[in-house]
């Protein structure tokens, strides 16, 4: 039987892989950022996952305006770089899980949730920098690689409360899948940042630590932030976050955070990472 | 879809909603064309020719030629989309975010590395830190 055994929220700033590329991650700017990223790979090594669910957002890479999935699900074998206007990353090609991804689709449409299937795409910074993040800089990633993209581009998003009932639904595909495979899954984007406008540079700490906090002490209250408090009290693009409610939906409902770390600035942004393991039964 | 909407009150910030969706299409497919290297190349080789392939208004024209960041939001620009101009110049996220914000690219770096722009004051505009007060009912 396949299991959920663990849930990363990380946040998935261009920059970060930037400086991993560029061998920048020793400057006084970078190194309290990475210096935290150590424990969170250490972790990572010793779990050993067969697979993970990557939740993030495309940014004007696979995608375009033309079609607007809110939900989709890469069931490729091999996901290739995007080049996002300056050149793809120099990281590994992303290997998938086809069969897995597979049944993930056809359990979560036939659960209510309608997905949109993709069997080839382009994936860019916001999966690729969360695997740089945990894993470092190998020559091949240790795992493979579902994508989950989620449409925070164009207003609306889906509710976090939606997120995270996706959530639950992944979990249940999950436990129903007979290979006997461990699968992480990352939520991942935010904390809390403003791209654009005058407002930009916009961060709330206060904000940040308290979602923190209630992943493992009251996720379903944070279910029920309204996407203006996300973007009045975590920036315009902080609404990213309702991505971690998938995978905190997930979880079991008792989870234990093993891991934090929090950074201010990475870029325009405030940089998160959060380790949830489960802990007594859903 | 041009109801007043809550988070019309959030200032400085441009939500990239149905309105402006209907607004900036072209635009934002314009600047996803320089996702290819070639199309960047035509780009940078004649801007205003590139620019003849896409049916711009007059002002998305504009903003895009004079690089007025703040004013392609206005004129339905998507940051995601837009910044993809700022890489084929080689400038960052932040050079962007400081251009926006009307400030020089140092202030702004120290803004951040003090923490970024803080909450007070930026969650409403006119700088109140809490929604107004709706009208008292009629008697």
């Amino acid at each position: 039987m396949a299991r959920i055994v663990a849930g990363i929220g990380c946040s998935h700033v261009p920059a970060i892989g930037v400086a991993m590329d560029k061998g920048a991650t020793g400057t006084p700017y970078w190194e309290p950022l990475f210096r935290g990223y150590g424990p969170a790979r250490e972790w990572l090594t010793q779990l050993a996952p067969d697979v993970a669910i990557v939740v993030y957002n495309d940014h004007a890479n696979a995608f375009s305006l033309d079609i607007i999935p809110t939900f989709l699900i890469g069931v490729a074998d091999r996901f290739p770089i995007a080049d996002e206007g300056f050149g793809p990353r120099p990281v590994p090609e992303v290997k998938g899980d086809s069969r897995l991804a597979w049944h993930l689709a056809e359990s979560l449409i036939l659960d209510e949730f309608d997905m949109t299937i993709a069997n080839q795409m382009p994936v860019d910074h916001g999966l690729t920098v969360p695997l740089s993040v945990t894993c470092g800089q190998p020559a091949e990633w240790p795992f493979r690689v579902i994508p989950l993209c989620v449409n925070v581009v164009q207003y609306p998003p889906p509710t976090g409360a939606r997120c995270y009932k996706l959530g639950q639904a992944i979990r249940r595909a999950v436990d129903r899948y007979e290979e006997d495979l461990r699968v992480v899954i990352y939520g991942t984007g935010g904390m809390s940042h403003q791209l654009q406008g005058e407002r930009a540079g916009f961060i709330n700490r206060e904000f940040d630590t308290a979602f923190l906090d209630g992943l493992t002490r009251d996720p379903l209250a944070l279910t029920r932030i309204r996407h203006t408090e996300y973007m009045r009290e975590a920036g315009s693009e902080g609404i990213e976050m309702v991505m971690w409610h998938v995978m905190r939906g997930a979880l079991n409902e008792q989870v234990a955070e093993v891991y934090r770390h929090y950074h201010v600035p990475a870029s325009n942004t405030a940089a998160g990472l959060v380790i949830l393991e489960n802990r007594s039964a859903a | 879809m041009s109801s007043p909407r809550e988070y019309d009150d959030i200032p400085g910030t441009y939500v990239y909603d149905a309105e402006r969706g209907r607004q900036g299409y072209a635009l934002n497919m314009f600047c996803m064309s320089l996702n290819k290297p070639e199309n960047r190349a035509s780009f940078k080789g004649n801007e205003a020719g590139y620019l003849d392939r896409f049916p711009l208004s007059a002002e998305q024209r504009r903003c895009v030629l004079e690089r007025d960041w703040l004013a392609m939001l206005k004129a339905g620009g998507n940051i995601y989309y837009t910044i993809k101009i700022a890489f084929c110049d080689g400038l960052t996220f932040q050079d962007v975010a400081s251009m926006m914000s009307g400030v020089s690219k140092e202030t702004y770096a120290q803004m951040m590395l003090a923490g970024g722009r803080s909450p007070e004051g930026n969650r409403y505009k006119e700088g109140r830190s809490s929604p107004q007060a709706p009208p008292r009912a009629e008697k």
